[in-house]
């Protein structure tokens, strides 16, 4: 063993970690995410291996990541094409629907994939000591690392079809990120739920459809007027969606009111699943 | 703490030996001789927490229950306004019948479970050998499994990477090292813990049951493992119904009933008081069962 291996375990030998009760019931926030930050390493080689275990890490598992929300794609754009009679589907629309279904391929991955990532990693719960918001954190970074090849296979189709390009789509990585955030959130809320209830995935595909459908991903955020306009507030998805749309793929940046009610549904979901995370997290060790 | 600072000086003699145990056993003899703040303190450590009867609880089951207006939920109290410490290197034994709250005080120690009241202080780096298994991704090899064990103890790479070989060579998993875990037996599964347990450098190292279910003579060479460990001054803390093992491997032990501490004294006067609290309807020779 090196001579700095061994000064740096006298170093932890150093630290005395002292376990105390929960205050309100939440741990002790800074140390929480100091360990957090510390176990870094572990959140990216979790997803690494999740990633290689459902081996999406081959040429043909990338493929295949990116032919799923494809053929979904295509589905949907048949779908519009007959209910519109074919109107103003042209390749402007289809840039529309491919940026939306593969953001919320991610957004959806991300519930599922936070869904299973307490329960399925039981014994390593029940017998390790590290903050738990890791694992909906690395069901997370499993699904973004699944999107990012799409997004290839989308700006394929932007330029092959001539739709304009500029820095202003460059606004579509803050409203990528609102989005990111937003499914951390929500991962973390359904990764805790489902300790308590065991049968919550098989609810999630019905939240995911309807989600979907009052979402501007088949049709254009500003196309949506009168009473459904409510949905802009209500729906924490559609001015982050609307917000990516318009960036990405008309390079312009969307009003905003919509960045700012897209921000307060992300941070304020981000909040409510990870207090609701860490403040139950002490009782899945018995729960598992 | 001066103790401690006093002792980082003194690492600097001859810290590039490559004889790891015996270097990496003086500093620990060093440290134990200087510092003075106990491995583990335990003050009047409470720990309740609710469960369900239900094995899979769901959104159905709750629902129809709320209708009929019953609950499941039961609140364990597990462990009672027990208070100990012990210095490094002590060996603790605990014994105590099922269900006594054993599992929950080394979860306790390791920070897997928070008080409910009371406070424990932990001096070092902690290792836990808590359940069978690795308890990953049966999907991933041990290798990609002993990695994961690492870095969630927080390790870093390089420190796993270093550690790995040991770990493969100690478990005599051969070409199994890169099958995936769900292919192994029992016994291999046991044996890849207990060789991530004991070779993550821990100050401090957990034990729970875990050696009930390798081969007679990976038994032997977990104890000799578990000895060599003792030697270097490390602190451990063994859970186990085997009573004989405990007098042979521990230097203390201690007592739980109903999550109550009985007795804290030395291994002997431990295992002959619970065997006599246990005797009724109980054969001491099915306690006495090897490890």
């Amino acid at each position: 063993m090196s001579s700095t291996a061994d000064l740096s375990e006298f170093e932890m030998v150093d630290d005395v970690s002292v376990h105390k009760p929960f205050r309100a019931g939440l741990p002790n926030l800074k140390n929480y995410f100091t360990d957090m930050w510390q176990r870094r390493e572990f959140a990216v080689e979790l997803s690494r291996a999740t990633l290689r275990s459902q081996s999406a890490a081959t040429f043909f598992g990338r493929v295949w990541l990116v032919l799923n929300p494809l053929f979904l794609a295509m589905v949907y754009y048949t779908l519009a094409y007959i209910v519109s009679s074919g109107r103003n589907k042209g390749p402007d629309y289809l840039c529309h629907l491919l940026a939306g279904i593969f953001v919320y391929h991610f957004f959806s991955q991300s519930m599922n994939g936070g869904a299973k990532s307490v329960v399925s990693v039981g014994k390593l719960v029940t017998s390790q000591s590290f903050p738990r918001m890791i694992l909906p954190l690395s069901s997370v970074l499993v699904a973004f690392r699944r999107f990012l090849p799409s997004m290839l296979v989308y700006f394929i189709f932007h330029v092959a079809t001539h739709q304009p390009l500029g820095w202003r789509q460059l606004m579509a990585i803050p409203a990528l990120a609102m989005i990111f955030v937003f499914c951390l959130g929500v991962a973390s809320l359904v990764s805790m739920l489902q300790v308590y209830f065991r049968d919550l995935r098989q609810f999630l595909p019905y939240i995911t459809r309807i989600l979907l459908y009052i979402t501007p991903v088949l049709y254009y955020a500003d196309a949506v007027k009168g009473k459904l306009s409510i949905f802009l507030y209500v729906n924490p998805l559609f001015a982050m969606f609307g917000a990516w749309g318009d960036a990405i793929v008309r390079g312009e940046i969307a009003p905003l009111h919509y960045w700012v009610i897209g921000a307060i549904w992300a941070v304020g979901t981000f909040l409510l699943g990870g207090l609701l995370f860490m403040s139950r997290e002490r009782e899945f060790a018995v729960r598992l | 703490m001066s103790s401690l600072s006093d002792f980082d000086v003194d690492t600097d003699l001859d810290l590039d030996s490559s004889d790891e145990s015996s270097e990496a056993a003086l500093s620990r003899k060093l440290f134990k001789e200087k510092t003075s703040f106990p491995a583990i303190k335990v003050s009047d450590l409470c720990l309740t927490y609710r469960t369900t009867f239900e094995k899979a609880p769901t959104l159905r089951s709750t629902i129809t229950r709320f209708g009929r207006g019953e609950r499941v939920v039961n609140t364990v109290e597990a462990l009672k306004n027990v208070s100990f410490e012990i210095p490094h290197g002590t060996v603790l034994g605990v014994v105590g019948h099922n269900g006594a709250g054993k599992s929950t005080l080394l979860r306790a120690i390791s920070g897997i479970m928070p008080p409910t009241s009371g406070q424990i202080s932990v001096h070092g780096k902690v290792s836990t050998l808590l359940s069978l298994g690795v308890g990953f991704n049966t999907e991933l090899s041990g290798t990609e499994n002993i990695l994961l064990a690492g870095l969630a103890i927080g390790m870093s790479r390089a420190e796993v990477a270093e550690k790995q070989k040991d770990i493969v060579e100690f478990a005599e998993l051969g070409k199994f090292i890169d099958m995936p875990t769900r292919t192994y037996s029992s016994g291999m599964s046991q044996r890849l813990a207990f060789s991530v347990a004991v070779h993550m450098n821990p100050d401090i190292l957990l034990i729970d049951e875990a050696l009930s279910a390798g081969d007679a003579r990976f038994k032997v060479k977990a104890q000799a493992k578990m000895k060599e460990l003792m030697e270097s001054a490390r602190t451990m803390v063994l859970v186990s119904h085997a009573l004989s093992s405990i007098k042979d491997l521990c230097n203390d032990a201690i007592w739980l009933d109903h999550g109550k501490l009985m007795m804290h004294a030395d291994p002997k006067t431990v295992t002959d008081a619970y065997t006599d609290y246990m005797k009724v309807g109980k054969d001491a020779s099915v306690v006495k069962e090897d490890l």
